[in-house]
């Protein structure tokens, strides 16, 4: 009775496990983003140029990535990855960005809009913009930036036109005039246009996309630029990934025909190992690299040894007589503070390499980490539970190579 | 097997290859890649026909920058100088592609010298501080001697890696690193495997003396050493023949690194313990 039970238990945890496999390897692989030494695209480190009486802070950099991501999304680039590193930096990774150098042009420029009188003083800011359109142009200028104050920017500018009838103000960006012109008239109507001689209309809609997204707190240095072509990894990940599933397999194959019955539960393990390690990389918001797919190898190697230190002591304890479930029960017993051990001892150098590591470092250290505890979580509880169960099936200790 | 007896044997081999490594690391240093350089590196792909010295020519004579090399494999030309910008890099490929017709600019990488060595000092303060806390741990779980033995063999295969990139002048970059970090991670993992059944051999009443002892905890887990190596090395052959070509020496790395690491273990690891076990 005991047999039949565990039989469809077995069957059971099976059909789960490949419904599982089936189901979810679409979604985790689509939604586990390839990293730029993979796909290709730019990279950027921003450097914040701390001037006299500033103080760059954590705040000041999240506030800066909000804008940076405002920008970016806005040159619809899908998923571009932003982080903070070190305490003043800001490192920008776009996959697949058609123009570069454009990417470049909207990251840099801190956007620091000013509307200023004849003597230099600042009348309105771009913090109070409302909105920033790109347009042709009114009455044949060429193309232009329309401006929208919100209610307070509105009465600043009415006010500043007032003031200023017959007079010039200039527009500055960064520091730099981009347009002066005559007032005519007060503008109570908070609508402004920024047209130039050089706007083109590309230029225009940059310029709309900078003012829209606003100014960032504190101007930022390009420290590091890099563009790495798409081709780069194109044509070797696939091979790469069809020769990395090759591998995958021909462990399942020598698990089986080496360590027969234990082998099979291996390999269920082993699937349920992938399917934990990737999905909970996707849950994390992981990007996977060179150095993580490394990490990926090296914990897969821990946990197909996690299994072989198992049945390797299963068949000892099956060599001194021991019947078949005490022979698993010692020999978990004994195996898990050899797991334990070793596993814990590589995951306190991968939890430091988290914490001190930067980019591909940390990147190999979280995907060790995840695998580690993944592999020790499956191993000592899921493999040991489907080897009970197996026990009850069949009692052959020739199917368990002894 | 008398591994203990033999010990001199493995030391002999390892020597082998730790001197010749530590001798070129002083002699001739590593070939650091632009991760660690700072600099900018172009590449191309052109007619086979072409010669690297020519194309080294033609970019010296723009006289941009002060540093050039140029590396040819296949049609794939890699030019490495100093820190290029935007307008000289597009300088340098307008010039080729009047000299030699039709090339394409494939990728153009630059970073800043100072991410290197800040990458190298986070790296191996993380090391350091990772080595102590698998010490302190090792020590807590088993005893000092056990740490010591296993810390040292980890230093073993780190040398002996680093040591074969600098006899062969393999580009060390961001790949090597995590290469590196793969071997300390499996090496200590297989280390400890083996240390684990010479600390339950000790616990046994009836004690052989020590040599005998640590002969029979490595050949009672021989099995497993050579089954894990070889699984973990499956993935790493498949990738190694059929996996694309930007990753071959990074795998090749892996492997050297876990043939080492497995090595390391069984004839490096349990070797010392028995020497400072024989001293204190």
């Amino acid at each position: 009775m005991r047999k039949n039970t565990s039989m469809a238990i077995v069957a059971t945890i099976v059909v789960i496990i490949i419904g599982l496999a089936y189901f979810t390897n679409k979604p985790i692989l689509n939604r586990l983003p390839l990293g730029l030494d993979l796909k290709g695209g730019l990279h950027v480190v921003l450097q914040a140029d701390e001037k006299a009486g500033e103080t760059v802070t954590a705040d000041t950099i999240s506030k800066s990535i909000a804008v940076l991501r405002n920008r970016i999304d806005s040159l619809g680039v899908k998923e571009p990855i932003i982080y903070p590193q070190g305490n003043d930096r800001i490192v920008i990774e776009i996959a697949g960005v058609d123009d570069p150098e454009q990417a470049v042009n909207i990251i840099k420029n801190t956007a620091q809009l000013e509307f200023r009188d004849q003597t230099g003083k600042i009348l309105v800011t771009g913090k109070d913009l409302k909105d920033a359109q790109a347009s042709p142009g009114a009455n044949g200028s060429g193309p232009a930036v329309s401006l929208e104050f919100n209610a307070a920017g509105a009465k600043l500018f009415g006010d500043a036109t007032a003031a200023n009838i017959g007079k010039d103000i200039s527009i500055y960006l960064d520091n730099e005039v981009i347009e002066t012109a005559t007032v005519k008239t007060a503008i109570p109507d908070g609508k402004a246009e920024i047209s130039g001689g050089s706007m083109t209309a590309q230029t225009a809609q940059d310029l709309a996309v900078l003012l829209r997204s606003g100014a960032l707190p504190v101007s930022f240095s390009i420290m590091e630029k890099r563009t790495v072509g798409p081709t780069l990894g194109a044509d070797s990940l696939n091979m790469s990934v069809k020769a990395g599933i090759a591998g995958l397999i021909a462990i399942l194959i020598f698990m089986m025909g080496y360590y027969l019955l234990p082998g099979v539960v291996a390999s269920i393990s082993m699937v349920l190992y992938s399917i934990l390690v990737l999905g909970t990389m996707v849950v994390l918001g992981s990007v996977l690299t060179l150095p993580g797919i490394a990490g990926f190898v090296l914990s897969i190697g821990m946990a197909v040894d996690a299994n072989i230190i198992i049945y390797e002591h299963i068949k000892e304890e099956l060599r001194f007589g021991k019947t078949l479930k005490a022979a698993i029960e010692a020999g978990f017993s004994r195996a898990f503070w050899t797991i334990f051990d070793s596993n814990l001892t590589t995951l306190i150098a991968a939890v430091v390499l988290i914490w001190f590591g930067t980019g591909p470092i940390k990147g190999f250290a979280v995907t060790l980490s995840i695998g580690i505890i993944a592999s020790m979580v499956v191993a000592l509880t899921f493999t040991r539970y489907l080897l009970v169960l197996f026990a009850d099936i069949t009692k052959n200790n020739k199917l368990y190579g002894v | 097997m008398q591994f203990i007896e033999r010990r001199k044997w493995f030391y002999i081999f390892s020597l082998l290859f730790l001197i010749p490594g530590i001798i070129s690391m002083f002699v001739q240093g590593f070939n650091l890649g632009i991760d660690f350089q700072g600099g900018s590196v172009l590449r191309y792909k052109m007619d086979t026909a072409i010669e690297a010295p020519a194309v080294m020519k033609t970019v010296q004579d723009l006289q941009l920058v002060s540093e050039v090399s140029v590396q040819k494999s296949a049609d794939e030309f890699y030019i490495r100088t100093t820190e290029l910008t935007q307008e000289q890099t597009q300088q340098i490929t307008d010039t080729l592609k009047a000299q030699y017709g039709n090339i394409i600019l494939q990728s153009a990488d630059s970073v800043g010298a100072t991410i290197g060595s800040e990458l190298i000092r986070n790296a191996f303060l993380a090391v350091l501080v990772a080595l102590v806390l698998m010490l302190i741990y090792i020590t807590f779980r088993f005893e000092w001697t056990f740490g010591l033995a296993a810390i040292l063999a980890l230093f073993h295969d780190v040398l002996i890696v680093c040591g074969l990139f600098s006899l062969f002048q393999w580009e060390v970059n961001s790949a090597f690193i995590a290469a590196i970090l793969t071997i300390i991670g499996y090496s200590i993992n297989d280390t400890i495997v083996i240390f684990d059944r010479v600390r339950e051999n000790l616990r046994m009443k009836k004690k052989d003396p020590l040599p005998t002892l640590l002969d029979r905890s490595i050949m009672q887990t021989l099995n497993r050493s050579v089954n894990t190596v070889l699984t973990v090395l499956m993935p790493l052959i498949t990738l190694l023949i059929f996996g694309g070509a930007t990753l071959k020496i990074f795998v090749m790395t892996l492997l050297i690194g876990f043939l080492f690491g497995m090595y390391s273990s069984i004839c490096v690891a349990s070797p010392i313990y028995y020497e400072i076990k024989q001293r204190g």
